[in-house]
């Protein structure tokens, strides 16, 4: 029987313990560096022969980015931290349910084992034609293979495409633009922390890249603050299958009631662009009004303006106008309108 | 300095992990999956290679406790490790309660998904050996069967938490 021996291209291995040595690594290395956080995404990467990096450093021994700590106001959590550690941690069941809701729903048990938050928010995008090594505009070429009448875009964006049609995949980055998550930043010019959904870049920024991530920087944490521990959340995520697929969309929300009103509240999307979008406009038309349908109504009806449906997507224009209905006025008040 | 942390990855290296009990040394490419280290270089082909991409869960093991698809592991990440495959389950000739319930409800057809099956089930029972049948087929979500249409593996594994609990 045949032996598949070298099932990946050659490139050098890196395997830092610490975080210094990691962020080190990156910066030597630069463009031609890889990082492996749970392994998922690089290892389709590799084996698929689509990606060759020239050195890949393997975060798996840096100790220091795994776990989940209590911190002056909130949590941080290591960016190694697996999925199946962010949904069993009993504060994040208690104060932050909505990360523990997202997370639980990715992929499957396995991979939830093995994944980790880190490499779940820095996944890179989801479109047929980039991950089969087409050469797109993504991939460093000069056509979208999606955006055409015969393309396979069912699954692509409606909102902020820019050549590139490719959609953020992440379940656990909307969850965590809608608690005011910080990202933590290991750059050559020491920490640096950015607000969640500044985290994430759209094709008019960089069409290579998903996140603001350059050479030599590495992810190492995200804090959640406290100031939206216990709020109302809601978290839905649809999909083709049940179970290890990625969403066509999701939504998070965190929302905070005086009596029958909303006093604060954050939403956020994905799978509707090139990165999790936070609905701030939905946000500020529906603070200070009654949580009721009218009000999820006409923030459906706010957050699907300016989207440009595809040959074959068109279906997620009324599906995020519903589920950011849902996000706000709960799944009984709210009826499904095509 | 940070050179030195680096591994060829065209060379065989040592690597050392506890497989169902027993340590073993292995020479073996670090990017080599750890499916193909067990079928291949320990003769253990019950871990089975279904999607080769984490859908279908058949190449399933027990990696340090986790439940994991052993087609997406590196056999670097497994250094060290403690690994139970399904030929760990049973002691000797005595079959383990979950592996006898599958033969009793018939949860087992082709064959191809019951060892990473019983894993997940194995995995799920420690830490919930009274499962609802919605627990059971959450822990089993990540494991495709295209004969059984799963009833019967619900079952079985309902079965074997009754008699486990009856023990």
């Amino acid at each position: 029987m045949a032996v598949i021996r070298d099932v990946m291209p050659a490139f050098q291995l890196f395997q830092p313990t610490s975080i210094a040595d990691a962020q080190k690594l990156l910066e030597q290395h630069a463009q031609d560096a890889w990082v492996m956080a749970g392994g998922l995404d690089s290892f389709d990467w590799l084996k698929d022969r689509i990606k060759k990096p020239k050195a890949l450093v393997d975060l798996s021994g840096v100790e220091e980015l795994k776990g989940i700590r209590t911190i002056n106001d909130g949590i941080e959590i290591g960016a190694m931290t697996t999925l199946t550690e962010v949904v069993r941690n009993p504060v994040i069941q208690q104060k932050y349910g909505l990360l523990g809701q997202a997370a639980e729903l990715v992929a499957s048990p396995q991979i939830r084992n093995q994944g980790t938050l880190g490499g779940n928010v820095s996944q890179d995008a989801r479109c047929w034609y980039y991950r089969a090594g087409w050469p797109c505009y993504r991939a460093g070429g000069n056509i979208c293979y999606a955006d055409t009448p015969v393309g396979r875009n069912r699954e692509h964006a409606i909102l902020h495409a820019e050549r590139c049609v490719a959609v953020n995949p992440s379940d656990s980055s909307p969850a965590l633009i809608a608690l005011d998550a910080k990202f933590v930043i290991r750059t050559p010019k020491g920490e640096r922390v950015v607000d969640a959904e500044d985290y994430f870049i759209g094709p008019d920024t960089d069409i290579t890249r998903m996140n603001i991530l350059q050479p030599g920087y590495l992810l190492t944490a995200i804090r959640i603050p406290s100031t939206w521990a216990g709020a109302r959340f809601y978290f839905e995520k649809v999909r083709d299958r049940n179970v290890w697929d990625f969403p066509l969309m999701n939504v998070a929300s965190a929302m905070v009631l005086s009596g029958d009103s909303i006093e604060r509240i954050r939403i956020a999307v994905n799978g509707a662009a090139a990165r999790p979008l936070r609905l701030k406009a939905v946000e500020d038309a529906v603070r200070g009004k009654p949580r009721s349908p009218a009000t999820g109504e006409m923030a459906g009806r706010l957050a699907v303006q300016g989207a440009v449906p595809l040959q074959f997507n068109g279906y997620k224009i009324p599906l995020m106008r519903n589920l950011v209905k849902r996000s706000i006025s709960g799944v009984q008040e709210a009826t499904w309108a095509s | 300095m940070t050179e030195s942390l680096s591994l060829e990855i065209r060379a065989l290296h040592e690597v050392s992990l506890t497989v169902n009990g027993e340590l073993k040394t292995v020479r073996a490419y670090p990017m080599e999956r750890l499916l193909d280290v067990l079928r291949h270089q320990l003769g253990l082909t019950g871990a089975k290679e279904g999607c080769g991409e984490g859908e279908c869960g058949s190449c399933s093991v027990l990696l340090n406790d986790a439940l994991v698809n052993s087609c997406l592991v590196p056999v670097l990440q497994a250094k060290d490790a403690d690994i139970v495959t399904i030929e760990g389950l049973a002691a000797g000739v005595q079959l383990d309660v979950l592996q006898e319930a599958f033969l009793k409800s018939g949860g087992a057809q082709c064959g191809i998904c019951t060892p990473g099956m019983i894993l997940a089930a194995h995995h799920l029972l420690r830490r919930k050996p009274n499962p609802t049948t919605e627990e059971i087929r959450e822990g089993l979500s990540g494991n495709l069967c295209r004969c059984t249409g799963y009833i019967q593996i619900v079952e079985a594994v309902a079965e074997a938490a009754r008699r486990r609990a009856a023990a």
